[in-house]
């Protein structure tokens, strides 16, 4: 065997991987780690958003696209730079905290409340909070995303308003997964769930669950960008992250916002707010 | 089922058609488990020799350690590399969370175990009288474990190929540690979640397709240099 012809090939493995571990080229501009909802990334919005602003800007951005419950905790601990969220509450709380400055609204959507054709518990005749109550006294399955997404906060605030306890009953089962695995499940189990419109659209031609209340006030979803406080964490790309916010609320991409999905599901997906007065007064 | 044909029949076009973005994940998924796997051997075979080549005392539990960590949950790796790659965590300095590198070194430490215990039994399946027999014909040490290696070399290229098959596929430590980026660190199993979550079944089932091909082509490769000189 020929040894050398080895040590030679071992070598330039060797050094072939050495290459690929170091980073390529100190980037002009340190990248922007953006934490947000898997709706903003399922919808295919940030696909369209993203390379405008890194065009613009400079920055590259790293889209984690996770629950909203793990973003803000991302940015509690300084480990993401911005954040695009829809958990109100639990935005107030990282504001409270200090380690989220800056909270502005960029744009909302709504739930929906979906249940099986036919409606076999009846949940569509009133309101949503009575929908709510009528699964509750039919024991119908409900299928939570149990993630402490966006979604599941305000399910549970809905629950709670509807004054139901429904954790721990039988008919009340969580996925523990993202919206569009939690609709297949549904769909499947022919299950009632909640969900923001823009993942139903994008998943309506492969389930079979209908709407069943829609536009009611408390079935509002809006969404929040917060930037992590580079006072409290000194390794958070504060400039970048102001930069991406400032972007999110500027007129030309509020208007890219309303025009988006109109073209792919007949209908727009979000809705801009960032040039609405006053709506988010009183919050910094 | 027709959302399998549906898939196969994209996974043709995507293939045909030479998609960039799809040529670019696929490339990405081999190169980022190839090297991981090439870590794996280099460490992990170190290990097996170390191990056993060499009598001590708890021997036995390093052995069982090695064989538990054959089913190490990727997940877990990946957690575990996430938070020590934080840049506030003890490896930040690093700066290599979401990127190709941090895959890598996740995939390392789920290939290192299956490697280092099936490298460790092939060595120990190996007659015990040969390293004696190989000394003492004058070998050097160095001569010696490349003796040993090439008389194990079927066990232990079916070590190489389990070690590749558990990082290829794996999602749980990818999406952690990589964060799924576009252009990136979306590797094919990550692409394929993602896919799914978005109710593209038909992207999703083209680019499984398309890893089960990548996979088969890889291994296909090992198998022939593993049968082409099989001890008669």
């Amino acid at each position: 065997m020929n040894r050398s012809r080895w040590r030679h090939g071992a070598l330039a493995l060797v050094i072939l991987l050495a290459a690929t571990l170091l980073p390529a080229a100190p980037p002009a501009q340190p990248a922007v780690i953006l934490a947000t909802t898997t709706s903003t990334q399922d919808s295919g919005l940030l696909d369209d958003l993203l390379p405008l602003f890194e065009k613009q800007s400079g920055y590259a951005v790293k889209t984690i696209a996770v629950g909203s419950g793990q973003a803000i905790a991302m940015g509690r601990r300084g480990e993401a730079d911005v954040l695009l969220v829809h958990s109100p509450e639990a935005e107030e709380a990282l504001l409270a905290d200090g380690a989220g400055i800056r909270r502005r609204i960029v744009m909302h959507n709504d739930f929906v409340l979906l249940g099986p054709p036919g409606d076999p518990a009846g949940v569509s005749k009133r309101g949503a909070l009575e929908g709510f109550q009528r699964i509750a006294k039919t024991r119908s399955l409900f299928l939570s995303r149990g993630d402490h997404s966006g979604t599941h906060a305000q399910e549970l605030k809905l629950w709670k308003a509807a004054g139901i306890t429904a954790e721990g009953q039988p008919w009340y089962q969580e996925t523990g997964q993202g919206m569009g695995q939690t609709l297949a499940v549904a769909s499947e189990k022919k299950a009632y769930t909640l969900s923001d419109r823009g993942t139903y659209l994008a998943m309506r031609r492969n389930i079979s669950l209908i709407i069943l209340h829609e536009g009611d006030p408390t079935l509002r979803n809006v969404y929040h960008v917060i930037e992590v406080n580079p006072m409290r964490f000194p390794k958070v790309n504060g400039a970048g992250a102001r930069a991406f916010a400032d972007f999110l609320v500027s007129k030309v991409v509020q208007k890219r916002i309303k025009e988006f999905g109109i073209g792919l599901y007949g209908s727009p997906l979000f809705f801009p707010d960032a040039d609405v007065p006053n709506v988010d007064a009183g919050r910094r | 089922m027709d959302l399998i044909w549906e898939g196969l029949r994209k996974a043709l076009e995507l293939l045909l058609t030479l998609d960039p973005e799809v040529l670019r994940i696929t490339l990405l998924s081999l190169k980022v488990s190839g090297l991981a796997t090439l870590l794996s051997v280099i460490l992990g075979l170190g290990l097996a020799l170390g191990v056993a080549l060499n009598e001590f005392p708890g021997k036995r539990l390093v052995i069982a350690l090695l064989n538990t960590g054959m089913g190490l949950p990727p997940v877990v790796v990946g957690l575990f590399v996430t938070v020590l790659l934080w840049r506030n965590g003890p490896l930040g300095f690093l700066g290599i969370l979401y990127t190709p590198a941090a895959i890598i070194l996740a995939q390392a430490v789920i290939a290192t175990p299956i490697v280092a215990g099936l490298g460790l039994a092939a060595f120990q399946h190996l007659p015990p009288g040969l390293r004696l027999q190989i000394l003492s014909l004058g070998a050097t040490r160095t001569q010696m474990v490349w003796m040993l290696l090439r008389e194990a070399r079927l066990p232990l290229l079916a070590a190489v190929m389990a070690g590749f098959g558990g990082v290829i596929s794996e999602v749980g430590a990818s999406i952690m540690v990589g964060g799924n980026l576009k252009g990136s660190t979306r590797v094919l199993t990550t692409a394929t979640v993602m896919e799914t979550s978005r109710g593209n079944f038909d992207v999703a089932f083209a680019l499984s397709f398309i890893l089960l091909l990548l996979t088969f082509g890889v291994n296909a490769l090992l198998t022939h240099l593993q049968q082409r000189e099989r001890p008669r």
